[in-house]
């Protein structure tokens, strides 16, 4: 199969790979998808002031799509406020990586890392989970 | 060095050029139809049929007389399970097949399922070979036929043929075999190992594609095969359709070389597989699927656990290879083959097959080696698995959410 330039980018020169503190407070961790199904994305974002994102990491096991979906995603979190991370539609990712059909599952998984992450930071700081939409799979 | 660098001989291998000069004189000035018997371009193109099935025949211990050529092995396959169950209905409806065969003998049993066959999935052991214990068991006196490939594949173990047909005749059934990855690369001989049918293709053994045969055995017993394409009665009535005479000239000339080239082409690429496997097994939890006694000499299955199969090919793209996982398919499943091993999901996603051939040179070996472990290293310090398995996390231990 053929991939897209910006997923070969993405898939050569990840962005932000690596590891945050997951005990610090101002860290929030999301772990998603499974062995079995053959990817799984841990992406973490660090808050700070005003609800911002101050940084964010990630490591994926997975197809180079997923790579991508996963490293795209940390770029366009950083700088962002958490409503506007909890706005990203994994339809944005498919957009802007051109994935063919086969792949968007790649960009479901980004944008529940994502949300997953965030939640986790919520929790942490005593707020609650946002539910989520569970509109895929 | 051309780039990339094909290491997939078990999906197709190049054409021998020698095959090629063979096959040229057939599509132009020798283009007759081998069966049109009252003219000079006529018996020209059988000339070369006749050859060439003298050809096939030598290097697999029979008779010209017992060789069907067929488009491929699929056809060879369907010709031979299909065939059987239907000349052979009176006797019984029984056939034993094993899991990790190639789909053209698992769909063509599941076909006929669906008409009245009773078929048994024999399992394999760990290392794919099947339990001979077991298939004797499955015995019936309406088992007709057992059917098992003679070397698989994704990882190139070698079923014991020898001792399954000896099986299969004590119970009074026929035995098939899809030898498609055997022909021509090992010594296979039908009288030695028993065998009544066999498939086989010139693709896979730097033929051209399109053609293969079916040997059906005369002596020994008598063995018939209804056909499945209804029409002009060629190749003894089991296959009609005008012959593919280049194909079939192209067949024969590469069976001719494997029989001649062979012996010295199995050790050379023996030592290149075994040069392969051992520089990559120093790369921590990778592993070698499949027995590493009874197989194939020219391809290596290995998986390095903690990174994914597609992603690993994307990053070894100077390598043409194939993997094991399916990120592509709609149903995200990982090879049959290498989960009927016991191999989890997750390890059978992390596999690459390596198939080496007459073609592959020691200076590509070496340089898989590198690009392997290099992509191997780089794809780890991206996985989350791998940080987890260096903390000494179990994995097993994690509830993920399946997705």
């Amino acid at each position: 199969m053929a991939y897209s330039e910006k997923v070969i980018d993405h898939y050569n020169n990840p962005r932000n790979v690596g590891t945050l503190n997951k005990d610090s407070k101002f860290v929030g961790t999301g772990l998603v998808g499974a062995p079995e199904c053959g990817d799984v994305m841990r992406l973490q974002i660090e808050v700070g002031e005003d609800n911002v994102i101050t940084d964010a990491k990630f490591k994926t096991f997975g197809c180079g799509s997923a790579i991508a979906s996963s490293s795209l995603a940390t770029e366009w979190l950083k700088g962002k406020t958490i409503d506007e991370a909890l706005a990203i539609d994994n339809m944005d990712i498919v957009e802007e990586l051109a994935l063919p059909p086969v792949k968007i599952h790649c960009s479901v998984l980004a944008e529940d890392a994502i949300k997953s992450a965030i939640n986790d930071y919520r929790v942490k700081n005593g707020l609650e989970a946002i539910a989520l939409e569970k509109s895929h799979h | 060095m051309k780039q990339p660098i094909y290491l997939d001989n078990n999906a197709t291998t190049p054409l021998d050029p020698r095959v090629l000069e063979a096959m040229l004189p057939y599509f132009t000035e020798k283009f007759g139809n081998a069966a049109s018997r009252n003219h000079a371009f006529g018996w020209v193109a059988e000339e070369g049929v006749d050859y060439a099935r003298e050809q096939v025949a030598k290097l697999i211990g029979c008779t010209e007389k017992e060789i069907i050529f067929t488009s491929g092995a699929t056809e060879a396959d369907n010709l031979a399970i299909k065939g059987v169950f239907e000349m052979y209905k009176d006797k019984g409806n029984h056939i034993i097949t094993a899991v990790t065969e190639h789909k053209a003998v698992l769909d063509t049993c599941k076909h006929l399922e669906k008409v009245g066959a009773r078929v048994t999935y024999l399992g394999v052991k760990e290392d794919g070979l099947i339990d001979l214990a077991e298939l004797e068991a499955a015995m019936t006196p309406e088992t007709i036929l057992v059917s098992i490939m003679y070397g698989n594949n994704e990882i190139g173990v070698i079923q014991p043929v020898k001792e399954i047909s000896a099986i299969a005749h004590k119970h009074g059934a026929l035995f098939m075999t899809d030898a498609t990855q055997a022909v021509g690369k090992i010594p296979v001989d039908v009288n030695a190992d028993g065998i009544d049918l066999m498939a086989f293709s010139a693709h896979k053994m730097y033929g051209p594609k399109g053609v293969g045969a079916l040997y059906v055995r005369r002596k020994n017993p008598r063995v018939k095969v209804t056909a499945q394409m209804d029409g002009g009665g060629h190749e003894r009535g089991m296959r009609s359709g005008t012959l593919n005479v280049p194909g079939i000239v192209g067949l024969g000339k590469a069976c001719e070389l494997c029989r001649l080239e062979m012996e010295s082409e199995s050790i050379r690429l023996a030592a290149l597989r075994d040069k392969l496997e051992s520089s990559l097994s120093e790369l921590e939890e990778s592993y070698v699927n499949g027995n590493t006694q009874h197989r194939l000499p020219h391809v290596a299955n290995i998986s390095f656990k903690y990174v994914e199969g597609e992603g690993l090919m994307m990053a070894m793209s100077d390598l043409a290879v194939s993997s094991g996982s399916a990120c592509t398919s709609a149903s995200l499943e990982p090879s049959y083959v290498l989960k009927s091993l016991g191999l989890s999901d997750d390890l059978a996603h992390s596999s690459i097959r390596y198939g080496l051939g007459r073609f592959t040179t020691e200076a590509e070996i070496d340089q898989a080696i590198e690009v392997t472990k290099k992509a191997v290293n780089h794809l780890r310090e991206l996985s989350p698995l791998w940080e987890m398995f260096k903390e000494g996390i179990d994995l097993s231990k994690i509830e993920w959410a399946e997705h």
